[in-house]
Order: C-alpha cells, then structure tokens, then sequence
C-alpha cells in the first residue's frame, strides 16, 4: 500500500519533471558547478547584496499599503505608520537600513569583484550590468530619502533642483522635468514616488536577472592565484577544465558560507531596526520652516561634504564632469585591463585606489556628519563666553566683547572652542593678526568673510578691534607687523593697539604670519 | 505528419512568389507595429515631458498691504503658490524675504540660497543673509558676500498697485531660472 503510493507520487513528479524540465532547470541554476576556490567568505557579498534587495520589495510592497504619495498626506501617513499601525515602526525601520546595508554591501561587492580580477575577460558584461545597478540602487537611495518628505527631502530636492539648474543650455529644462511641476509640490512627490517603486525597481529586476544569467553563463569567478595569468585565448579552456575537474555544485556544496553570512546580515538588520529604529520623518517638509538645515541620508553625505570642501565655482567639475569621468572610467575598466594578473597580492595599484576611495569616502561621510563648514545659526545667543575671554579687560574691550557677541561673528567664529567652525577660532587671534590687519579683515572682509563695514560704526570696530587684539594666551605678544622688529616695535599703529600694552617687550623678532 | 505540414515550398519561379507574399506581410507587420507604437508612445513621452511641452510662467502673487513693510527693515513673508492644489499641501505656500528700501522700491529675494538652494536666514543685528548648507553669506541688498554662492540672491520682480505689494512668482529659481 505505501509502496504503491510512493511509485504513485514518483510518478506525478516525473511527469511534472518531463513537462516542466525541472532537473534541466535546477543543473543550469542552482545546482550548476563553481570551481572549489569560489566557496570563499569573500564570495558572499553579491548574495548579500540580493538579500538586502528582496527584503526592500518584500517590505516596500507592505509599506505601500499605508503610504499615501501626496504632499498633503505622506508626512502624516509615516507618522501613523510610526505610531498606529502594528509593526509599521518595525518595517519602516527595516526598508531604512535595509536599504543603507544595500548600499554598502554593494560597494564591498564591488570593491572585492575589483580586488580579485572578476571583471577581467571574459566577464566584462557581468562588471558593466553590476555598475548600472550600482546606479539604480543609489537612484533608489535618493528617491526613497524624498519619499520620507521631511525637511531633509524637501530640501534634498532644492539640493536636486540646484545641481540640475547649473547645466548649461538644458537646466531649466531638466530642472522642470524633475520636479514635474513650477515648484516642489505634490507632483514633485509623485515623480519620485512612480520612480522609487516601479521605473527603479523595475530596472534593476531586469538588470539583475542579466547579472544573474551572466554569472551563470560565464561562470563565477575562480579564487585567483597570484602569478597566474588571464589570456583571452586560453581562458576559457582553462576554466572549463577546472570546473570539470574540480568543480562542485553551487548547491549544496558552495552555497553553505553564504548562507552563514546571509542568517549574520539578517539577524544584524534585525537588530538595527529594532534597536535603532526607523529614520524619522523629522520636521516636516514645510518651506515656510526658514529654521531647517538640509542633511542627505548616508549615501550622499560624501558629496554635499565635497560639495563645501572643495574651491569656490567647482561645483560643476563636481556634480557633471567627476560623475562623468568616474562612469566612464567604471564602464571602460573590464576593457582598459582585460587580460594579466587577477590576484590583488600582485595588484598594487588596484589595492591603493580601493583603500584611497574608501578612504575618502568616509572621511568626507565623517565630515559631513559633523558639518564643520556650516555656520552654527544659534551660537550666538545659546554658547557661554568663557571667564578667561572676558576677565581683566578694558572697557573698549569689553564693549568689543559685545559687538562681537552682536553681530554674531561667534555662528562662524568659536572662542575657546565654543561657537561655529566656519571661520578660524578666534582665541589667540591677537598673536596671529595686528591691530590694523584685523581692522582691515572686519571691514573688507576676505576669505570666506563678509565685509562687515557697512554695519559698523568707527566706534564699534575699534571697539571689537581691541577686544580682538586682546584675545592672546597668557604671556604671549600681539602679532606685529612682518616688516621689521624694530620699526614695528616704535610706531603702535593705532589706538586699539596701543590699549593694548600687556605684550611682553622681550618679543622683537616675533615674526608673525598674515592667517589669511 | 499530415501531408499538408510535410508540404515544401516549390522550387522555381513559384518559389518567389511565396517569399514576396511573407516578405510583404513581414514588412507590413513592421510598419503597422512601427505606427502603433508611435501613437501610444509619443502621447506617453509628452504626458512624461509635459513640463516641457506648456512650461509654467511667473504670475504676480499679492504680498498684502505695503504698510506692513517698515522701510529699512528685512522680513519674511509667506505667500500661497499661484499654481497650489490641495494635494500640495504646506509645500504650496513658499516664503519669500521683502525688504523696504524706501516708499516704493523694495528687494524681495526668494528663500533658496543661490548655491545649492538651501533656505537662506536673516540676522538683523549683522545685516546679513546666512545660509546654513555651506556657509553662504549675502548683504542686506542680495549682494554676494562670502561663501560659495556664484551670484548674489534671485530677486522678485515686484510692482505697487493700489497700495498693495505683488510679486512675479510661483517657480523654483534656479541658476538656469533666476527669474
């Protein structure tokens, strides 16, 4: 009787076989061979990456059910999410660091294809389709962060609208198409809305399906040795052999180490979700807010860190001409070194511009963090004067002591380490600049400083001028002029520097440098 | 097989009265798809691209009363976007920074810093515009003052009718639209 049945079921299964080629199916796919070295814990970055893609539609798809993409409800429907739908808090959280860990697993994926040679003959295909979905993810990264329509994305799509508006011939144009509409409005949302979920992901399920076949038509990439060399005639062959002789089958034999560092990325996600929760919405995206500062999600922090960094005026060297050169240099790679040595134990250079990116890459995130070029718009009512900056002076400078606090030099100006960053801390700055020096940056500004004489009395600036001269630690000279000792010494220059007499006299040759 | 399956093409000058029957009906296959793609694609690019096709002008928007506006003084006003639906929500009303230089001549400067379009803020006591992004400063004027804004801040087109303030407005300036 059981036998019967079993023969019974072996049946059905054959028949479903013949009619739907299973077994062909599975030794193609899955079951297909990989030469052995590719059973390696750095091969299992891209099913991470897969991972983290399936989590971000299965949780899209859940999230969609309650997001409402105009810009009258969206704000309030990620509120009741957070706070009134069951679970809704947990999945918002997951889409949200789903989606970073997507993007940093990518890059580890791509940076580790780069370090071991995979991109080399005869896999250039597999290399290229993988940049564009680099792209589409971080496509998907920006319109997702616009999605949340908190200050940040409205003014994010500003940020957007800005960078498009400085195209030559096009701008106003592209500018218009972006934001489907004259301003940053619901049509705005829209746009981004019919990208996140079905343009964006919609390409990159296209797109992967292509990396896929690639993978599996070309095979995976063996675990290169150094000193073994990539010859387009002989490759193949090779590759064919080493399969063949020493190959295993993806399942179950190559599959066991992603699966282990699979069950590690989603327990990690997990726990961020639970313990970190999800990303806001922060205030909403109300343009009548004037009190808002525009932060980009991780991905992007890089750039607007870059974007204040750099010189004046190259912004479009930044946002057109390195995003272009970058996307040529990464479509052309698998062409411009095609052939040669896989193995990065033999690949300096290879080596030193993957840690010189990461490198910068981070630092720039890390800087953009912390935003040291922003002006800190409430230093000046909200940071303590400290006792040492104010003790024993003068009444001039205690008076320039005010002006200063006044005309809110401190936003950009830190005394003992509290205030702004923009500019220099301006605690010794008595040492650094004469007295007709400081005059001259205060009322013509220069650098990076406005010109503040049109907003000063002659009182005030001397005022602020002798507080000024007046900042220097303890025992120390004011700055002098660099022209000579000894004429510096002889002819104080104004009455700002002559209130200021504590200097000690040992200090002729103090050469001083102009900070500007 | 049947016999009609198994049945070849002839061979000869029949032969090519076959292949021009197919090769017409092919090449009318394609023109009839080309065609028919055309009329539902282009209609789907120009509804995409309709920003392109009917771009939408600056119209004057009241700013209220020009009594509200001491002369000398900077403030910020808000105003309801021409072209606001209720879909739009806060994002349809913008705000805008009007300064009273004397009787009728006013600056009005729109909020968006002309570097990468972060909301500029006024500081009375210093006279000056701050933008919190990069550090971008403009004098009480819009002139550019430091940081790496390329130009000083857009302006509105404005004008005086019946005691009240209107401005040109209602599009996000940009480099390449400033108004």
């Amino acid at each position: 009787m059981n036998g019967k049945f079993i023969d019974k079921l072996t049946d059905v299964a054959l028949w479903l076989d013949r009619r739907l080629h299973l077994t062909k199916l599975w030794e193609t796919t899955a079951g297909h061979h990989v030469p052995k070295s590719s059973g390696s814990w750095f091969y299992t970055f891209g099913s991470m990456t897969l991972l983290c893609f399936v989590i971000q539609i299965v949780t899209g798809i859940a999230l969609a059910l309650i997001y409402i993409p105009s810009a009258a409800e969206a704000y309030r429907s990620l509120e009741y999410l957070n706070y009134q739908q069951p679970l809704g808090w947990f999945l918002r959280a997951l889409h949200y660091w789903g989606s970073l860990c997507m993007v940093v697993i990518m890059v580890l994926h791509m940076a580790q294809v780069f370090l071991w040679g995979a991109y080399k003959y005869p896999r250039e295909l597999t290399w290229i389709s993988g940049v564009v979905l680099l792209f589409l993810t971080l496509g998907l990264a920006f319109s997702g962060q616009v999605l949340r329509f908190d200050t940040d994305s409205y003014w994010g799509i500003g940020i957007g609208a800005a960078i498009l508006g400085r195209i030559p011939f096009v701008g106003a144009q592209l500018v218009d198409v972006l934001l489907g509409g004259p301003i940053i409005g619901s049509d705005t949302l829209s746009r981004f809305f019919a990208l996140h979920v079905f343009v964006l992901p919609g390409g990159l399920l296209a797109l992967l399906s292509i990396h896929l076949r690639l993978v599996l038509s070309k095979g995976i990439n063996e675990y290169p040795k150094p000193g073994v060399q990539v010859r387009r005639r002989t490759y193949d062959a090779e590759y064919e052999e080493m399969v063949h002789k020493d190959g295993v089958p993806f399942v179950p034999d190559a599959i066991n180490k992603d699966l282990v560092a699979n069950g590690i990325l989603l327990v990690v996600m997990v726990l961020l979700a639970i313990f970190l929760g999800p990303n806001g919405p922060h205030t909403p995206g109300d343009p009548t807010q004037i009190i808002s500062e525009a932060k980009p999600d991780y991905p992007f922090l890089w750039l607007l860190s870059a974007a204040a960094l750099l010189p004046n005026g190259s912004e479009v060297m930044l946002f057109m001409v390195f995003p272009l050169i970058a996307t040529i240099i990464l479509f052309a790679l698998p062409f411009i070194s095609n052939e040669g040595e896989k193995s990065w134990r033999r690949r300096p250079i290879a080596v030193i511009t993957v840690i010189l990116v990461f490198l910068t890459v981070t630092m720039l995130t890390y800087a953009g963090l912390t935003g040291p070029w922003s002006p800190r718009m409430e230093a000046w009512t909200s940071d303590a004067s400290k006792p040492e900056f104010i003790k024993a002076r003068t009444p001039l400078e205690l008076q320039g002591a005010l002006v200063l606090q006044d005309k809110q030099c401190r936003n950009c100006h830190a005394i003992g380490g509290l205030g702004g960053q923009r500019g220099p801390d301006l605690s010794a700055v008595g040492t650094r600049l004469t007295a007709p020096q400081l005059v001259r940056q205060v009322i013509q500004g220069g650098g990076n400083m406005p010109a503040y004489g049109k907003n000063l009395s002659p009182e005030e600036t001397r005022a602020l001028v002798a507080y000024l001269v007046s900042l220097r630690p303890p025992n120390t000279a004011p700055a002098q002029e660099a022209i000579g000792p000894l004429k510096a010494q002889k002819e104080p220059t104004n009455k700002a520097a002559q209130a200021d007499s504590t200097g000690s006299k040992s200090s002729k040759d103090l050469a001083t440098t102009d900070q500007r | 097989m049947s016999s009609h399956e198994s049945q070849q093409p002839p061979l000869g000058p029949e032969a090519k009265r076959y292949s021009t029957r197919r090769d017409f009906l092919l090449q009318l296959g394609v023109v009839l798809n080309t065609i028919a793609a055309l009329m539902i694609g282009l209609p789907i690019v120009g509804f995409i691209f309709s920003t392109l096709i009917k771009r939408t002008p600056r119209v004057w928007v009241s700013l209220g009363p020009v009594s509200q506006y001491p002369e000398g003084v900077t403030r910020l006003k808000s105003y309801d976007t021409p072209y606001r639906r209720a879909v739009d929500g806060p994002t349809g009303i913008i705000n805008c920074w009007v300064r009273r230089v004397t009787d009728d001549k006013f600056k009005i400067f729109a909020a968006n810093c002309t570097h990468l379009g972060c909301p500029v803020r006024w500081f009375e006591e210093s006279q000056l515009f701050l933008c919190p992004c990069h550090g971008g400063a403009f004098y009480a004027d819009g002139e550019h003052a430091a940081g790496p804004p390329p130009r000083g801040l857009y302006e509105y087109d404005y004008k005086v009718e019946k005691g009240e303030l209107m401005i040109k407005g209602g599009v996000l300036p940009t480099l390449a639209n400033p108004g």
